[in-house]
């Protein structure tokens, strides 16, 4: 067992982050949140490992998108500590990209794909500083990888939810961050979209990145990750997929609403 | 157009322009932040805040004014934002509950208080009185390069004019905070933007135009130009850049155009009185929004349909 560094929380509460975890690209310490008296997420611990495809996987409610959102300091934590690389999480917001839910924003807004997907440059521009040429290829690059290059000029509310989707992931490699958060960002897109997206995040992977996915399709998680977070509310389990994929951990996480049949149709590696 | 223009048009015209600049910039961010209503919410508190101001210090000077009707916005924003978080009531409604209830206290004090004397009421609160902000000492066009001449200019000009290009440098300033704030507010909080500061920057600016428009042109114009230039702008263009060009034109175009007909519009149909320049310049935003609706390029996008239901 290695020495462990204990921090102080500011309710006073040692929460410790063992030695091992130091470096892990995110690490959630006790993390609670609390949307008015009912707690959306209750002291929920997990090290996500690095080069790693993450699924964070619970019912709906069960604070996954929370997760990530507190995670990154958008909604408050009521307690806990979130650390990236090993420092805290407020340091490396440039280290990060996150994606939200296609659906948390109007695609009526007078933009371009371009547009959009220049915003994820902010960090590196500042307020007023111009954009170089080789930001502008960078941006371009960005847009090839995901397919979507012919459509640079396209109002963004002319495009497909698949397409939406992509140039939100174009945005997040526009950042050129080393932790991905994606929250479903597989939802409501096409089968080709679906494909796009997940050799993107596999070709980060295969270069260091690591990739963290709310995820709702139990039939592909084994496919596409390595790494399980279930949760509701709770943290029920967290590994590597060939140990979490348990059907007793489903049952657990779903609380008896997932269907015995259903759960014989996945392809459990647990089991 | 000589001296007479000079003297008596240029100078109200100026600050219709600069009043309807200075509220349409961040009304097109208000737009877009279905925060439309915070305009027409600021520039009817505004009455109250005046109202209160004169009580307290027994003058219309125009700083205790001023500060009576930004003490005013800020209550009012304040209470838009307690109504909405305990209350759970949408934005819309609280917004709209709370300008109604605090003009009309404004109007029972007006009503209660001894201000017969000095030149408040409600109509003044509505309409201004733009016409009257002429410039007696100009002679020509040479007195605008005389020093002298130039230090009679009105106040409300010199105000307004400070007023839109401290929010035009704000806008280019915060530009990226701004636009991306309002088109993705959780991916801005992601990338360490300020996102409460920011928004509440964006409604302290609009209460500064709609206080400092106020002064000068009345509320009407400050509802007005909040909306219309912005909304018809959008119809005109899918880039955020453009519409707010597009905006200011249509803001400028407005102010312009509803001087002249308010001036002589009466006269080429036979009528001998002039109207009310602020209420004109009100109505012609209106039917270029109207025109818009019917002619602009991007008045039919996918989605946009939609999101009406929201």
């Amino acid at each position: 067992m290695q020495p462990a560094i204990t921090l102080a929380t500011e309710y006073g509460k040692a929460v410790e982050i063992a030695a091992s975890d130091d470096q892990s690209p995110l690490a959630i310490r006790e993390l609670t949140v609390s949307y008015g008296e009912k707690p959306a997420l209750f002291s929920v611990d997990t090290v996500i490992p690095a080069q790693s495809m993450t699924a964070i996987v619970g019912p709906n409610g069960a604070g996954k998108s929370t997760l990530l959102k507190a995670a990154l300091g958008i909604v408050p934590r009521l307690s806990g500590n979130v650390q990236v690389f090993g420092e805290p999480v407020e340091e490396m917001q440039d280290k990060i990209a996150y994606v939200p839910q296609r659906a948390s924003v109007d695609w009526d807004f007078p933009a371009r794909v371009l547009d959009v997907v220049m915003m994820g440059l902010y960090p590196q521009l500042g307020l007023l500083g111009f954009i170089k040429p080789s930001q502008k290829k960078h941006v371009m690059e960005c847009l090839e990888r995901v397919g979507m290059a012919e459509f640079a000029e396209r109002q963004i509310g002319q495009l497909s939810g698949g397409q939406q989707q992509r140039v939100f992931l174009a945005r997040a490699l526009a950042q050129n961050a080393d932790l991905y958060l994606l929250d479903e960002p597989f939802a409501g897109v096409d089968a080709a979209t679906e494909k796009a997206i997940i050799a993107v995040l596999q070709s980060l992977k295969e270069n260091g990145r690591t990739v963290v996915c709310v995820h709702h399709d139990l039939a592909t998680v084994a496919d596409y990750f390595d790494h399980l977070l279930l949760v509701n509310i709770r943290k029920i389990a967290d590994g590597p997929i060939s140990e979490v994929f348990t059907s007793e951990n489903l049952q657990a996480t779903y609380g008896g609403r997932l269907a015995s049949t259903h759960i014989d149709q996945l392809k459990l590696p647990a089991s | 157009m000589g001296a007479e223009f000079v003297q008596l048009s240029l100078t109200p015209m100026l600050i219709g322009i600069l009043a309807a600049i200075a509220c349409a910039l961040p009304g097109n961010f208000l737009i877009l932040r279905r925060q439309a209503l915070i305009g027409d919410a600021i520039s009817h508190v505004v009455l109250p805040g005046i109202v209160v101001a004169f009580l307290i210090t027994g003058t219309i000077s125009t700083w205790p004014m001023i500060f009576g009707a930004a003490a005013a916005s800020i209550l009012a924003v304040i209470i838009i934002e307690a109504i909405r978080r305990f209350g759970k009531i949408e934005p819309g409604a609280a917004m709209g509950v709370t300008f109604t209830s605090m003009f009309a206290a404004g109007v029972l004090l007006l009503e209660q208080s001894d201000t017969s004397s000095v030149h408040i009421d409600v109509e003044h609160a509505l309409y201004g009185n733009l016409e009257s902000l002429i410039w007696l000492e100009a002679e020509g066009w040479h007195s605008l390069i005389d020093p002298a001449t130039l230090a009679t200019l009105p106040d409300e000009l010199t105000r307004m004019a400070a007023v839109a290009v401290l929010i035009g440098i704000g806008t280019w300033i915060f530009w990226r905070p701004l636009k991306i704030s309002t088109f993705d507010e959780t991916f801005a909080g992601s990338i360490a933007i300020p996102v409460s500061a920011v928004g509440f920057g964006l409604v302290v600016s609009a209460a500064v135009a709609a206080v400092a428009a106020f002064d000068a042109v009345g509320s009407i114009i400050v509802i007005a130009m909040f909306i219309c230039p912005p909304a018809a702008a959008r119809l005109m263009t899918n880039r955020l850049e453009s519409q707010i060009m597009w905006s200011i034109l249509f803001a400028t175009l407005s102010a312009i155009l509803g001087y002249v007909f308010a001036g002589y519009g009466p006269q080429w149909i036979g009528l001998d009185n002039a109207v009310s320049a602020a209420g004109m310049i009100a109505t012609v935003s209106g039917l270029i929004l109207a025109l818009a609706c019917f002619l602009a390029p991007h008045r039919k996008r996918l989605g946009a349909a939609e999101n009406l239901g929201q």
